[in-house]
């Protein structure tokens, strides 16, 4: 749009980021408060960053936590792109309509139900709950939003490349691995930490579908939020904050290097 | 060459992973929870009755088939208790989504009017917070609403009010929290249906002796119109079914159908009634769903 930004547009971003950003830029800054009394600020401390270390369940959730999303993510990345390829390319299959239903329901549903639903598959399949349970459920949902990321990455793909491929004798299997996969994998890799994060995040899930021993680091960290706002969750929160935000920054420049030697790699002759 | 056979096979395959995986984690999961809303509860493990019992055959099918049904239905759509918390739930969502687009709306805008090289910077720092921990992002506001949290410190310090207001525990807490977490899921969509808006309609409109204004009601909004849907059916739907910032951020009395279905599950260990509550919060929400449902696959198929 050409107008640029009025008055009212840059009102409208100033305070839109406000309300997005202070509320994390606040919590982080109380993290360093030295006083216990969450209003009143007692100077600049780091002694609740140190109290964490000796806090064995919450590094315990924090490790059963980052396991739990690794194994996740990995598992929910194949699944869905092998969804998000058959429902960008397979244009009719019988039961082509439920899929897509049962791929994009998850999106939206409401968590309690999905945690209490797959609760209850546990229980009548008796699976012992814990670490496999939750991690199980973490793959259903984040598959789900792997196969929408990877199919919009799909359809806008110039398709006669994998054409010209199959017609230069490769297998469609072939064609696929050295042609589509690398071009489609920035797409795969956003999946990935999407997933990632998704599982690092839930508490309702993990919540109905965990059991003895596996508790995770939201589930703890909730149940101390519930008696109140204390130093050490934000000090935890900031802790994950930051982590989080490395991860996505690092992913973005992965990204836009990538992009940048595509375009290299396209402007080079032969 | 790969053959015609080997070739099927491969797709059938790609298909068939995903597939089976999500009837076997999603669809017989609620099938199971139909079951279970229809049972009654019993003290043993699982805590619910009639169990299907495939030894004693016929008759043990017709056993299963008698002791189920619908009294779980009946019990919660006679208490006001349950009938209050869907209302309500659909209330707070409904506003909080209202709330959503008007704020949303001068948002998305003003990234879409917004030079060129600023764009990617802005959808990033729109879509950062998402990535973020949501619990911890509701946890943030609970110290800045609190009695002497940041917000009556500042309104006490301005004299705008002579004394604490109780902002937090209200059901004012818990739109303000929806609104708050749910923003980039407005944004996005708007952005995008804002992002791809043909200039030369709007150039067109001004030609034609159209005020700005008018320009923008008669082009920009209706264009607008499918992300503004897509949207608030993304804030609406799970906002209905939300638990953790009613929980956080509501008071007592701040009845919403995801909590009282927790509290039913953990707190009261009714598995049964807590199935009849998430298969009625199911059909409050499948007119919402299958038009969401029709929105994404058309604009994902449609390939943009």
């Amino acid at each position: 749009m050409r107008k640029g930004l009025s008055f009212i547009n840059v009102t409208a971003l100033v305070l839109g980021f406000a309300f997005l950003y202070l509320p994390i830029l606040i919590l982080i800054i109380y993290s360093f408060n030295d006083s216990r009394l969450v209003a009143v600020w007692g100077g600049f401390s780091t002694r609740w960053y140190a109290e964490l270390w000796q806090n064995e369940a919450l590094l315990d959730a924090a490790w059963v936590t980052l396991r739990v999303a690794f194994v996740s993510a990995t598992v929910a990345t194949v699944l869905g792109t092998l969804a998000a390829i058959a429902l960008a390319r397979f244009r009719r299959f019988r039961g082509r309509a439920l899929f897509s239903a049962m791929v994009y329901a998850p999106l939206v549903m409401p968590e309690v139900i999905l945690g209490l639903s797959l609760l209850l598959l546990f229980v009548a399949v008796d699976l012992e709950r814990g670490f496999w349970t939750v991690t199980l459920t973490h793959i259903t949902l984040a598959m789900c939003f792997v196969a929408v990321v990877v199919q919009s990455r799909l359809v806008t793909f110039d398709r006669s490349l994998e054409e010209a491929a199959m017609d230069l004798g490769a297998t469609p299997l072939r064609s696929f691995l050295s042609v589509t996969l690398p071009i489609i994998f920035p797409a795969i890799a956003a999946g990935w930490m999407l997933a990632f994060t998704l599982s690092l995040d839930d508490l309702v899930l993990a919540s109905f579908t965990t059991g003895p021993g596996a508790t995770t680091l939201p589930m703890r960290i909730y149940s101390q939020v519930r008696l109140g706002v204390t130093p050490e969750i934000n000090a935890i929160s900031t802790i994950f904050i930051g982590f989080v935000a490395l991860l996505v920054i690092a992913a973005s420049l992965a990204l836009k290097w990538q992009v940048v030697s595509d375009r290299r790699a396209a402007r080079a002759p032969g | 060459m790969a053959s015609n056979g080997s070739r099927l096979r491969g797709r059938t395959l790609v298909a068939l992973i995903p597939y089976a995986w999500l009837v076997f984690f999603f669809l017989v999961p609620f099938l199971i929870v139909f079951r279970v809303s229809l049972s009654d509860d019993v003290l043993a493990q699982p805590p619910y009755a009639p169990l299907f019992d495939w030894r004693a055959g016929l008759e043990g099918i017709r056993a299963f088939a008698a002791g189920l049904d619908f009294e779980n239905y009946a019990f919660v759509l006679s208490d006001t208790l349950y009938l209050y918390s869907y209302l309500q739930s659909v209330w707070i969502a409904g506003a909080s989504t209202l709330i959503l687009a008007l704020i949303g709306f001068p948002l998305a805008y003003a990234m879409a009017r917004a030079p060129h090289a600023w764009r990617p910077m802005l959808l990033m720092l729109v879509i950062l917070p998402f990535w973020t921990s949501f619990l911890i992002r509701v946890y943030a506001w609970m110290g800045i609403l609190a009695r002497e949290g940041l917000l009556n410190q500042a309104l006490l310090a301005f004299g705008i009010v002579s004394e604490p207001v109780e902002i937090l525990a209200t059901n004012a807490a818990v739109v303000l929290g929806i609104v708050y977490s749910y923003l980039p899921f407005m944004v996005l969509p708007l952005y995008a249906a804002l992002d791809r808006l043909d200039e030369s309609l709007l150039e067109a409109a001004a030609d034609l002796g159209a005020p700005p204004w008018k320009g923008f009601w008669l082009v920009t909004f209706p264009l607008a119109m499918p992300g503004l849907i897509a949207g608030a059916l993304l804030c609406f739907i799970p906002a209905v079914g939300e638990f953790v910032i009613p929980d956080l951020l509501g008071g007592s009395d701040t009845l919403m159908i995801g909590r009282t279905l927790w509290t039913e599950f953990f707190s009261n260990r009714s598995w049964s009634i807590a199935s009849a509550i998430a298969v009625l919060l199911l059909l409050v929400l499948v007119v919402p769903m299958v038009l969401y449902q029709n929105i994404q696959a058309r604009s994902l198929e449609a390939g943009r």
